[in-house]
């Protein structure tokens, strides 16, 4: 009952500021405090509960519809790679309630769609049914179209609808292959897809594992199917930036490993090839056009593009080092480029402007701002004790094996954020004060500068001590890995 | 884990492998500290970091005198980090000659910096975070020699890396100062981008990073052949960016944007000496490739000829300097290319303390002046005695002259190159004039004619923490003089150590292999130089002490090479105007933006736009009248039909 408890706690904590009167909706922040940091607070529990190389845990299995030979199951659980992604979904909801904590436009609704938000991507990281995996997949994009269109800022509306139109597309496809599978092996359970082999279906077993890919791919996402992201990011509130850099577009990366690779393993191996050489591309392309950028959250866009790119590399190795690799620059993306927005947010409500030919010099008017800024961005190059090298160096010394040319076309993304993140800092950071911000006060608020201690805390602890995660991907990710090799 | 390991001579040193990481942990801890309790107490937050640079400096010694005693062994203390699948990452710690001369190299020249910059730093409003980011810097350089496996190497290799960002970019409301650091960076990283390679073949090819068996490889001739030379060639790259060999040399000049005690510590005794540092740790490794031994020498004789050429043209001490460190970094590596392993570290040591020392002097100088452009200074041989006796015994211990500790470095790398290949014999003699009278001109320039005045303070720089007059320039106190005076003695008898070849033998035995034996003093080489030397003195004497001939009619004669020169060959245009700003960044990555934009959203947009306008159409079809749609699900059952009919024939 403990993970059905930690998926619905915050969904319930919604429903209560939700339930709250008019005139104390000041409380729904500390409710949603509450409800998200009790959900870490468990969710910590069972991290360290967790049998590590024990397979699925903490299982919740009930019938829920049985309609003839099918059956749908409510089926919860966690395995080793899921675990760790469980724990930056909670720690980042509490991160994206405490920036939110100046919100003053309806703060019910909004602290209500967050809560619910976090519900989703819980539910989509430990469903293990696929079809309620399925509802927590499209359950998301609720609260995410309520809280870009309604607290987002320039063309939200565009942004939010542009959001939802390419998950649903994505979802179609995804849906038709769930079925395929479905109707294949007569049934839905993932961990018994998981198992077994699947070799004669109502399409062919390439269309299917294409049509996952597909669904996935846009959440990750992939060049060409990215723009949804940085329409969605620039319009978003903070928080929502947070959630969607920090943890929506891992819930890609973790079905293609979960789903694609592990019930289609011999597909797998036939494509991994192009999973590799598509990640490459999404690294440089990405890149290239993080240059051009003007907008500092356009630009974290563009550059998370380049570093999912790295995520896909690593699966497409399908190693076990690559593909730990891959699920370890999940976290250390969540975590990194969650800090950049909060970051960023902190600055825009000082200065109010995302230009970044508008900013200069705010390592003088707002020494933690700038020095939250820069320790990000050297995160995001991938500077050795932080966890955003772990997992680059890991996903390179996966890949290269199997496919030399795209690890040596991707480590050239290595140079390239140096590039663009350093000349981001010199612009924004450093260089003459300009007097317009004198008055900026750094240090308003202690939870602005809780959620970015308690995640630099992070990135420098997965950065210097990786086994602690290492330990527990390995074990789960070699079964993957142990299956595609046949 | 941990494994003890000893090379085919001496034995296992005894120390203890705590004493080892304490060496590093000490300065990382006064980081921690600085930066988290003591950052607005600068005073004792220079206390703490000088306190733990101490430390480790007293430690570094007791490593040195442990394997002096053990006869030049090695011991190898080495612990599980992580794992994930096949791959196993350790962390480790390696003692031996190399490691033990580097640690006392950079915790000395640290602590005297340390002690220097007291005085230097005195009033900035930055004192505090100058002293974290120093603590950090000597955190990853002791990492760095002490790391057992290439893997731990890199990973202090790209925290120097950092901390010289950090520390180049200190004064970071100046832009040149926020430019220098970007670009110190960036450059150093497209070397890195060789080293990485280099770790990922190393690892895909032969599963291992650990320096003692990759030398086993090396040795075997189990790593050979295209995946040698290759290797050899990545780790190559990562020293050309980090010690700034050509064409990767154009970091170091603008590096000098930091305060110059970082200069000194940073960017002349240590840091830079890194690429050095990794290809003498790898030495087996390159001098079992004729290829690679061959890249290493002729780009150091290209790093050689660049450096001293552009050290001429400089009118800032400073660059001066800058580029002296580029063209005696450039030494070291053409050492390498011709066997003189033991050589080329032993060039590093010596470079170490004149160069310290130089630029101590130069920021004294600054100290009483406010300017590092000479020509602004002269005379300043009297006022400032000190300063001036020190900076010339410096000056003619990098020009070569004996007794000093220069004369024997460089003696040595002449007589390896003249041994092993002529060619670059021919340009490290040449190059060994150009260093004398570059290296006068400059003194004569500071130090002696008549003082110009400085530069005027000005007080409406809110971050200017000049307190003297310029206009009366004065000796430096007591905390930058001592430094000065101790690194003076270095600079005159660091090289005694090699006398009888003691100090190659020390760390000759830290690497294995067979060719890298020094060869005899040789009296003609020695003489020969020391004439070259000489004459590139007199001739600095002749042109900017007595002008007997003028320096202008010289860049008149000579005017298309004084332009070259004094636009660094253009390699500067060449790369940020043409290649980063033009090429790339207007060029391609506009054209992929523009793809990104019209081409890809163009697309998505369109689909939108072509369900807008189909349904536009479509909704003509909703009229609410049900005969209509009788007809329309009438004619689909027709057409179901008639598919089915076609599927299934009866």
């Amino acid at each position: 009952m403990l993970l059905t408890l930690l998926v619905f706690l915050p969904a319930f904590a919604g429903l209560l500021i939700l339930l709250l009167p008019a005139d104390r909706a000041g409380y729904s922040r500390w409710l949603a405090l509450l409800g998200s940091l009790v959900a870490l607070a468990i969710s910590i529990g069972m991290f360290f509960d967790f049998q590590t190389g024990g397979g699925f845990q903490f299982v919740d299995r009930a019938s829920w519809i049985d309609v003839g030979s099918f059956e749908i199951q409510y089926f919860l659980a966690v395995d080793g790679l899921s675990m760790p992604l469980v724990v930056l979904t909670t720690f980042l909801t509490a991160a994206a309630v405490l920036v939110s904590f100046s919100i003053e436009h309806r703060p019910r609704a909004y602290f209500a769609c967050l809560m619910v938000l976090s519900t989703a991507v819980l539910g989509v990281f430990t469903a293990m049914d696929f079809l309620l995996f399925f509802l927590f997949w499209e359950l998301e994009l609720f609260p995410m179209y309520l809280l870009i269109s309604v607290w987002g800022s320039g063309r939200r509306e565009y942004s939010a609808m542009k959001f939802v139109l390419y998950t649903v597309a994505g979802s179609a496809f995804m849906l038709v292959a769930i079925l395929a599978l479905a109707f294949s092996a007569g049934t839905f359970d993932m961990e018994v897809l998981g198992t077994s082999t699947i070799t004669t279906a109502v399409l062919p077993l390439g269309w299917v594992f294409l049509f996952l890919f597909i669904g996935f791919a846009v959440k990750l996402p992939i060049v060409p199917l990215h723009t949804w992201l940085p329409d969605a990011h620039s319009d978003a509130p903070t928080a929502v930036s947070v959630m969607l850099a920090g943890v929506l577009l891992k819930m890609g990366g973790y079905a293609i490993i979960r789903t694609c690779v592990t019930i289609l393993p011999d597909q797998a191996n036939d494509y991994g090839i192009w999973l590799a050489a598509i990640g490459s591309i999404s690294v440089l392309y990405g890149a290239f056009v993080t240059f051009r950028q003007t907008d500092v959250k356009r630009l974290i866009a563009y550059s998370s593009v380049s570093h999912m790119g790295l995520v896909l590399l690593g699966i497409g190795a399908l190693g076990t080092t690559a593909m730990v690799g891959a699920a370890y620059q999940m976290l250390a993306h969540g975590l990194i480029t969650g800090m950049l927005f909060v970051v960023v947010g902190l600055m825009y409500e000082r200065t109010h402007t995302r230009e970044i030919g508008r900013l200069g010099g705010l390592a003088r008017q707002m020494p933690l701002i700038a020095t939250g800024l820069v320790f990000a961005g050297f995160a995001s190059v991938g500077l050795p004790s932080l966890a955003g090298f772990i997992a680059e160096i890991t996903v390179f010394l996966g890949a290269f094996q199997k496919h030399e040319w795209a690890v040596i076309m991707a480590i050239f993304g290595v140079v390239l954020s140096a590039g663009y993140i350093l000349w981001t800092l010199q612009r924004v950071v450093f260089g003459p004060v300009r007097h317009e911000w004198d008055e900026a006060d750094d240090q308003k608020h202690w939870w602005e500068h809780a959620s970015v201690i308690g995640l630099a805390a992070l990135v420098i602890l997965l950065g210097v001590y990786p086994s602690l995660i290492m330990d527990m991907l390995d074990p789960a990710i070699g079964v993957v890995s142990a299956r595609v090799a046949g | 884990m941990i494994q003890l390991f000893a090379a085919a001579t001496g034995e296992v040193p005894g120390i203890s492998e705590v004493v080892l990481w304490a060496i590093i942990l000490c300065p990382l801890a006064a980081f921690a500290a600085i930066t988290l309790y003591v950052r607005h107490l600068p005073k004792i937050a220079g206390y703490l970091s000088i306190l733990a640079i101490g430390v480790s400096f007293v430690l570094s010694l007791i490593a040195l005198v442990d394997v002096l005693g053990a006869g030049g062994g090695i011991a190898i203390y080495s612990h599980d980090w992580f794992r994930a699948g096949p791959l196993e990452l350790a962390l480790g710690v390696r003692i031996d000659g190399l490691t033990a001369v580097m640690l006392v190299v950079v915790s000395s020249v640290s602590l005297l910096v340390q002690v220097y910059s007291q005085g230097y730093m005195e009033g900035d409003p930055g004192y505090g975070r100058y002293y974290a980011y120093m603590s950090l810097f000597i955190t990853a350089m002791l990492g760095l020699v002490l790391a057992d496996n290439l893997f731990m190497l890199f990973i202090f290799w790209e925290l120097v890396g950092l901390s010289s960002y950090l520390l180049i970019g200190f004064w970071f409301h100046k832009p040149s100062a926020a430019s220098a650091a970007k670009k110190a960076f960036i450059v150093t990283r497209i070397g890195d981008l060789g080293l990485l390679a280099a770790i990922l073949l190393i690892w895909t090819r032969h599963d291992t990073l650990a320096i003692h068996e990759i030398h086993d490889l090396a040795l075997t001739g189990a790593l050979a052949g295209t995946t040698l030379t290759l290797f050899g060639l990545g780790l190559f790259a990562g020293a050309v960016g980090k010690s700034a060999q050509f064409p990767l040399h154009v970091w170091l000049p603008d590096a000098m944007e930091g305060p110059t005690p970082v200069s000194a510590l940073i960017h002349a005794a240590t840091m830079v000496a890194a690429g050095v540092y990794l290809m003498a740790r790898f030495f087996p490794v390159i001098e079992a490739s004729p290829d690679a031994l061959n890249v290493v020498g002729w780009i150091g004789a290209a790093t050689v000829a660049v450096g001293a050429s552009l050290a001429l043209v400089q009118t800032d001490l400073k660059r001066v300097l800058a580029y002296s460190t580029i063209s005696q970094l450039g030494y070291m590596m053409l050492a390498l290319g011709v066997f003189g392993y033991a050589v080329a570290v032993f060039h590093l040591f010596t470079h170490a303390f004149f160069k310290a020392l130089l630029f101590l002097g130069s920021g004294s100088v600054n100290h009483a002046t406010n300017t590092f452009d000479m020509r602004l200074m002269g005379g300043l041989r009297t006022v400032m005695p000190i300063t001036f006796w020190t900076f010339l015994i410096g000056t003619l211990s990098l020009s070569g002259i004996f007794p000093l500790a220069g004369f024997w470095s460089k003696d040595e790398i002449l007589l390896e190159a003249w041994v092993n290949n002529k060619g670059l014999y021919a340009v490290a003699a040449i190059a060994s004039f150009v260093t004398a009278l570059y290296m006068f001109r400059a003194i004569f320039l500071t130090f002696f004619g008549t003082y110009k005045g400085g530069e005027a303070v000005d007080h409406e720089d809110e971050d200017s923490h000049f307190h003297g007059d310029p206009a009366h320039p004065h000796e430096s106190s007591w905390v930058m003089t001592v430094p000065l005076l101790i690194l003076t003695a270095g600079a005159i008898a660091a090289g005694w150590w090699a006398w009888g070849k003691e100090f190659h033998h020390f760390v000759e035995a830290a690497v294995p292999g067979g060719l890298h034996k020094a060869p005899d003093f040789s009296y003609w080489i020695a003489i020969t130089s020391s004439l070259i030397a000489v004459a590139g003195i007199g001739t600095a004497w002749a042109i900017y002490h007595r002008g007997l001939v003028s320096s202008a009619e010289i860049r008149k004669i000579a005017f298309p090479l004084v332009a070259l020169l004094e636009n660094k060959f253009f390699l500067d245009d060449l790369y940020e105007r043409a290649f980063a700003v033009q090429a790339f960044q207007r060029g391609w990555n506009r054209l992929v933006e523009v793809f990104d934009t019209t081409a890809v959203d163009g697309a998505v947009n369109g689909v939108g736009w072509v369900g807008t306008q189909s349904s536009r159409v479509l909704r003509h079809a909703q009229t609410g009248q049900v005969q209509l749609y009788g007809v329309g699900i009438a004619a689909g059952v027709f057409i179901v039909a008639i598919i089915v009919f076609i599927a299934n024939p009866l």
